[in-house]
């Protein structure tokens, strides 16, 4: 009778713990890009004297809209099981696109929309290879960074296009009341996203071509048209990107964005976003932007060098999918 | 009696508080095979994980050859013998047959490198000991798949298993593959192994079983020996609790016009001059091997395989066929026999997976009005009975069964005229089986015209009105309705019982 007693009190405190691993289980599963990224605006709030005030923080925010305007596109293309590796070159080419149009005396609502235009128009064509000929995305992207690189460096011959336009530069400096006009247009962009993603049936498909290509088909949808709307949708929104960039540098640079294409989709992925497709939010993706922003300012604030500033946005990016990957293999168990 | 293998007494097991296993105990003996028998979420797949030590039990013990084991880890149950063949194939398809079977384990010379010879040797010796014919330099993806259970099998008893686990091995198998892996299941147990048997097929358990233990609920119910037990009533009763009168709810209906017929349809190497026509109100069964060309009829109906040459007539009017897309707009539907490959949107919930061929209907513009969607969710998961939490819950936490409720749901809301279903029940547990087939029957009666697929000789014979039997890619033959009976498929599918 007392031993009875004695293991229905251990399996009740065996439960207990293991209700408690599992609540703790489901805030770390709900909720981990949230609570890393509330950790570390707290632990900077500490530890630096200025990235706590309002000016500090426009300014992260207005830095953060190119990559979150670019994560904002690199999220569909990754949902669909994709990748884009060329995203940092199409800004080069839309930068230097909007610049030579105005440099070149075309007005400038006439030149943004012809370089969104450009940029669509690369995206279809990266889109129809990759889903009519079955070549890998990440084989297309990468050629397609060395191409656009290389058409960036042809057409500028290698100096950046310097635009003196004031009214260009009031995209990337400018403001719309008391908020950066920068700001506003990465708040349109990820809300367009997000509604295109969660409310229309071509986000629907978004995530079940990610998740499974075949059983889309079965179902009716038109694959290949889906997949080729991603990569235009998302050039489109890479040369939006680009236009940003290039206001905010008074130039088009072909140099401009070297090497963001890989900031973009380490913040879709530490948002939570499956790389390899099925699984992602617009949400998601606006606080691995956030991170990384604040990642950088925060660090620029501390006179970390930059190359220091390298490793340590490379660890926190291992150690966010590390966890992500742990967070499967626990789902995967239950 | 020798004294048991293995034992586990009083096993339990909760995941977050919720109990999966309750008391369950099974004792298998050396060289015999047991049965392992019960609805599908009754805790059968719980409980071999805890034997292959996947899972850690909650409480309960162990005992191998009467010493309790500890901590039944997957490398301790790998060292005491305890394999399992799982129905996902674990077989690399661009290695040879024999490295398949020594896969982590090949022989090295003295140099380090692969011992080919050897290993080659190694197999040959294995096949031979077990009456299996198979070829150990051949690839592994020219074998089938039937071949390739043989491979893992094989690759078993290389590691010395003692126990082997074999979960629902014949799913996939034609009659006569079943047969064959069958007889090597007693090879096995004269042997000496010992072999856990789960299954959904009764007749298969009949064959081979010597002792059957029946799991309901995460409850353990009864061990008994298959001496003891009269017929597959008495099993069944003892799985569902509830008296089986028949899977099959097939209400008898006027059949009305033919609604599609197919003329000279052909595709070389495949499917060879196939004529037949579909009525409305009507299930036809199409019964055959498998591989002798029923699938690929349906593939070619909904425009996923490609014909040389032939016609498809809808309402007597001659139609092309070019995708599934296509298919769709002249009301068909298609519930193919891969759930989980061609069928679930696994990551998504119950919703999302009834609503995606539907999402037009609740499109207004630009924006999908979610309201409507989950009300038509909502209402065919309660007429379907599909058991889920919510229609939010992730489908690839429901049950083989529910997960076809939901895919069923998905075409139902079409309203097609003409509903393909390529093995309906497969892998389906025997409450939700009966609930299914009343749902096809259904359909029936409101006009529509069924093509159903199935290997299940029972479901063709309870289900259809109408059956076509085929054999390497031919219709082997026509069967009215008071001619379908068991042995006359098999006997056309066999191509009159003689073996080509």
């Amino acid at each position: 009778m007392l031993k009875n007693n004695s293991t229905s009190i251990e399996i009740s405190r065996n439960n207990k713990n293991i209700y408690w691993k599992n609540t703790l289980f489901v805030i770390f599963d709900k909720g981990s890009t949230t609570i890393g990224l509330a950790l570390l605006f707290i632990i900077m709030s500490i530890i630096t004297t200025d990235f706590l005030s309002v000016d500090n923080l426009v300014n992260v925010m207005r830095q953060s809209a190119v990559l979150c305007i670019m994560a904002v596109a690199m999220t569909f293309i990754i949902i669909t099981g994709g990748i884009d590796l060329s995203a940092g070159s199409q800004l080069a080419v839309s930068g230097v696109a909007v610049s030579g149009l105005i440099a070149a005396g075309v007005p400038i609502p006439l030149a943004i929309l012809i370089t969104i235009i450009i940029g669509g128009l690369i995206g279809l064509f990266m889109g129809t290879v990759i889903s009519t000929q079955n070549i890998p995305p990440f084989i297309v992207t990468l050629a397609m960074l060395t191409i656009l690189s290389g058409i960036a460096f042809v057409y500028t011959e290698g100096t950046p296009i310097v635009v003196s336009n004031a009214l260009f530069r009031e995209i990337g400096r400018g403001f719309i009341g008391p908020i950066p006009t920068a700001i506003v247009i990465m708040i349109i962009v990820a809300i367009i996203g997000h509604l295109l993603l969660s409310h229309t049936r071509f986000g629907r498909y978004v995530y079940t071509i990610g998740d499974n290509e075949e059983a889309a088909r079965l179902c009716g949808i038109n694959v290949k048209l889906v997949k080729t709307g991603v990569y235009a949708f998302g050039g489109a929104i890479m040369a939006i990107a680009g236009i940003v960039l290039a206001s905010r540098l008074s130039s088009g640079s072909p140099n401009a964005g070297t090497g963001s294409e890989l900031d973009a989709i380490a913040a879709v992925v530490l948002g939570g976003t499956n790389l390899f497709g099925g699984e992602g939010k617009i949400s998601g993706t606006l606080m691995g932007v956030a991170i990384i922003s604040i990642l950088n300012n925060g660090l620029n604030l501390l006179n970390v060098s930059s190359y220091n500033q390298l490793m340590i946005k490379g660890v926190v990016i291992l150690l966010a999918v590390w966890l992500n990957s742990i967070k499967a293999r626990r789902k995967a168990s239950v | 009696m020798n004294s048991p293998i293995i034992e586990l007494k009083h096993i339990t097991k909760s995941f977050s508080g919720v109990k999966a296993l309750t008391d369950v105990s099974l004792t298998v003996h050396p060289g015999s095979v047991h049965a392992l028998v019960g609805e599908n979420g009754a805790g059968k797949s719980t409980l071999m994980k805890i034997l292959t030590g996947a899972y850690s039990k909650s409480s309960g013990e162990i005992y191998y050859k009467g010493e309790k084991v500890e901590n039944m880890d997957p490398k301790n149950s790998k060292k005491l013998g305890i394999h399992c063949i799982y129905q996902e194939l674990n077989v690399a398809n661009h290695l040879t047959v024999a490295e398949n079977v020594f896969l982590g384990s090949q022989p090295v010379n003295k140099m380090g490198f692969i011992d080919w010879k050897q290993m080659n040797q190694a197999a040959k010796e294995i096949f031979a000991s077990l009456q299996i014919n198979l070829d150990p330099k051949q690839m592994a993806k020219d074998v089938s798949i039937a071949q390739k259970q043989m491979i893992e099998i094989a690759r078993a008893i290389s590691q010395d298993a003692k126990i082997l686990i074999m979960d629902e091995p014949t799913s996939s198998l034609s009659e006569r593959e079943t047969e064959i892996l069958l007889s090597l299941v007693t090879e096995l147990k004269n042997k000496g192994v010992s072999i856990l048997y789960i299954s959904h097929r009764m007749d298969e358990i009949f064959k081979v079983c010597d002792t059957v233990t029946i799991l309901r609920d995460g409850k353990y119910i009864k061990s008994l020996p298959m001496s003891e037990v009269k017929n597959v009533d008495t099993l069944v009763e003892l799985m569902v609790n509830r008296k089986m009168e028949s899977y099959f709810n097939k209400v008898d209906v006027p059949i009305g016009e033919p609604i599609l017929k197919v003329q000279n349809l052909s595709k070389t190497g495949v499917l060879n001059d196939i004529n037949f026509d579909l009525r409305t109100g009507e299930i036809l069964g199409i019964a055959g091997l498998v591989g002798s060309g029923r699938t690929e009829i349906a593939q070619a109906l909904f425009g996923m395989l490609k014909k040389d040459t032939g016609e498809i007539l809808i309402d007597d009017k001659k139609v092309e066929i070019k995708g599934p897309s296509d298919a769709i707009k002249l009301g068909l539907g298609f519930v193919t026999e891969n759930r989980k490959e061609t069928g679930l949107v696994l990551k998504q919930t119950v919703r999302d997976n009834i609503s995606l061929p539907n999402l037009r209907k609740y499109t207004n513009k630009l924006f999908i009005n979610k309201t409507v969607e989950k009300k038509e969710s909502e209402d065919y998961k309660k007429k379907l009975n599909i058991k889920a939490r919510s229609i939010e819950q992730t489908i690839s936490t429901l049950s083989g069964g529910n997960q076809q409720k939901a895919i069923i749901s998905r075409w139902m809301i079409q309203e097609p005229r003409i509903l393909i279903l390529d093995e309906p029940c497969r892998g389906v547990d025997v409450g939700a089986k009966a609930e299914i087939f009343a749902q096809i029957s259904k359909l029936a009666e409101q006009g529509v015209g069924i093509i159903m697929i199935s290997s299940e000789l029972a479901e063709i014979v309870g289900m259809s009105d109408r059956t076509i039997v085929m054999r390497e890619g031919t219709i082997a033959g026509e069967l009215e309705k008071d001619m379908i009976t068991s042995d006359n498929i098999l006997k056309l599918a066999f191509g009159g019982g003689i073996s080509a």
